[in-house]
């Protein structure tokens, strides 16, 4: 369905989309001389997956900061779902429906799992410090948030370890938690930036099985990820970012075929030898840590 | 007093992770606010209205200006706050309302008229107090009973579940929507108006307030009470100052008898070092507690060998 939506649209940076739930305009972030992020104009599909790529360094992280609020930038205006969001604080964002997760992914070590999935739940009465006092008024709605983190941990595999400490977890179920808490949330829009990196393969299969379940079930998907099998295996749309700008957008076949791309990959500038081909199929290694931003 | 403390520490430290290296700022004001306010012709209750409300604004202005700086710059403005607390009321400037280096005497007579007990001697075996020092020490517990209950109920709370998470990566707790700033700055005058509460009833006990009753070293005395019940835990600040206590008397009792009785030779420890001797002895305990038991008394085993990040 959202490869249809996406059908008429040009393969040319910043081009308008027929439905968009994120628009950003003139988005920059300077750090001292260098420019990290400089877009002109970037709409991201809703229902869609789609995927931010990029050499390291070509701030993709920096932007996945400055559009939910972990950074401000020096200019420019952003619009989820028609709300502006410039100035807005990240957890302001966050409950308008737009959830990121983490390069390093952040599981809350010392809570247990079903603290770090109830800790997603938005609009808790008990979390206000009066509202904590009166416990028959958040009692049933800790109840329903309980049987919605269940249903998640079962769908994530983790259910087992619902009582364990998130520190116990290995690399790969961290990311999955970090998946299904942001889901507790009820995004929207969710921004996963490298959700796969660091995660053995077998694992790799089934997040990319639930993040195409995120798409079927409407919800639209934005995701930084390295791995060029992965990434032209489950986006619907490609958005290629190269030192700040916007080089390339479109659907997989044709950023794979775009002269800009490769450039930026393995052209002028980058040297990196372990960088991956585009469009070969071919793997790169996949670095569990880039220096964006 | 050390548990009340700890009890108001625990919530900034233990739950939030905040390192407030001033709280006995928040005993200071406290326990000035009550007097101050008793020596300007208000009553006691006014005045302890008045010390706590001091100390959550404390925590605000504490808060304020470096919550959203890394937490080290925390420490350092709060250990500075307090000291600037404590020689302004020592300051001769602000005589007239703090007396100085003399401190207020005498202002906490309407808490022992309502004292129950007849005048008398009171004890269990050896150990005896008047009935003022019986009141005291039975609303002392009440109080640290009461403020433990709170504190119990706040963190068993989503609220509580919000603050761990902050302790744990505040980014994280900011991308599932919460307002990380305001639950920091909520620790912080709560912790800050349990923290008074223990200034005012060292104040009332003792009817009298001294700048230098409130020397940087209470908060980190306070610090050990949190550490060693547990940090993070509802009873683990009361704990771990009912055993703060017990070490430095039990080692200043033992040491005494063993000096008089002439067990330890004069040349190595006579009676006047035994004073200083206990708090090596306290100090050695704490050092072998973090190494054989780092989660304190109350703490889980498990929880502490989760690297945090």
């Amino acid at each position: 369905m959202p490869a249809e939506l996406l059908a008429d649209t040009q393969p040319v940076p910043g081009v308008p989309k027929p439905d968009p739930v994120l628009v950003a305009d003139g988005v920059n972030r300077h750090f001292g001389g260098l420019v990290a992020v400089d877009i002109d104009h970037l709409e991201v599909q809703r229902g869609a997956i789609t995927g931010l790529i990029g050499p390291n360094g070509a701030g993709k992280t920096t932007l996945f900061n400055l559009l939910t609020g972990f950074d401000t930038p020096n200019g420019g205006t952003w619009a989820f779902s028609g709300r502006a969001l410039a100035g807005l604080p990240a957890y302001r964002v966050a409950r308008l429906g737009m959830v990121r997760t983490f390069q390093l992914t952040k599981a809350l070590m010392r809570l247990t799992l079903m603290e770090n999935m109830k800790l997603g739940a938005t609009g808790q009465s008990g979390e206000s410090a009066i509202g904590a006092l009166l416990p028959w008024r958040w009692r049933q709605q800790e109840k329903e948030i309980e049987a919605r983190a269940e249903v998640l941990l079962e769908r994530f595999t983790l259910a087992d370890m619902r009582d364990e400490f998130a520190g116990t977890l290995s690399g790969g179920q961290r990311k999955l938690l970090e998946l299904a808490r942001a889901l507790m949330v009820e995004p929207a829009l969710i921004m996963l930036d490298e959700p796969m990196a660091g995660v053995n393969p077998a694992l790799t299969e089934s997040l990319l099985v639930h993040i195409k379940g995120l798409r079927d079930e409407g919800m639209s998907v934005v995701f930084i990820e390295h791995d060029m099998d992965v990434i032209m295996d489950i986006s619907d749309w490609i958005v290629v970012m190269a030192e700040g700008k916007l080089i390339a957008e479109g659907r997989p076949a044709d950023v794979a075929a775009n002269p800009a791309v490769i450039d930026a990959y393995l052209g002028r500038h980058h040297g990196e030898a372990a960088t991956p081909g585009l469009g070969t199929g071919a793997v790169g290694e996949r670095p569990d840590e880039d220096g964006d931003g | 007093m050390f548990a009340l403390a700890g009890v108001g520490l625990n919530v900034m430290f233990g739950y939030t992770g905040l390192l407030n290296f001033g709280h006995v700022g928040s005993l200071l004001v406290g326990g000035y606010g009550t007097a101050i306010t008793v020596n300007l012709g208000g009553s006691l209750w006014l005045g302890i209205l008045v010390g706590m409300t001091a100390a959550v604004v404390l925590g605000l202005v504490y808060g304020l200006p470096t919550l959203r700086l890394r937490e080290d710059y925390l420490a350092i403005v709060t250990i500075a706050a307090a000291e600037i607390l404590r020689l302004l009321t020592r300051s001769s400037a602000l005589e007239p309302l703090t007396q100085g280096v003399f401190g207020i005497q005498k202002f906490a007579d309407e808490f022992y008229e309502l004292n129950p007990f007849p005048r008398g001697s009171y004890g269990i075996w050896r150990i005896t107090w008047d009935a003022n020092t019986l009141w005291a020490i039975v609303v002392g517990w009440l109080v640290v009973a009461l403020s433990v209950w709170f504190v119990w109920a706040l963190t068993r709370a989503p609220w509580g579940r919000v603050l761990k998470a902050i302790r744990e990566d505040e980014d994280a707790a900011r991308s599932l929507g919460k307002n990380v700033f305001g639950y920091k700055l909520q620790s912080l005058a709560i912790g800050g108006a349990i923290g008074s509460l223990a200034g005012i009833f060292f104040a009332v006990q003792t009817q009298s307030v001294n700048p230098d009753s409130f020397q940087p070293l209470f908060t980190f005395l306070a610090y050990a009470v949190v550490i060693l019940g547990g940090p993070g835990r509802v009873l683990g600040p009361v704990v771990g100052s009912i055993l703060f206590w017990f070490l430095l008397s039990f080692t200043e009792a033992i040491l005494r008898q063993a000096v008089s009785a002439g067990f330890i030779p004069d040349w190595l420890l006579n009676a006047q070092e035994v004073a200083a001797v206990r708090w090596i002895l306290v100090g050695l305990g704490l050092m072998l507690l973090m190494t054989y038991r780092p989660q304190g008394l109350f703490g889980s085993r498990e929880e502490t060998l989760i690297d945090a990040r």
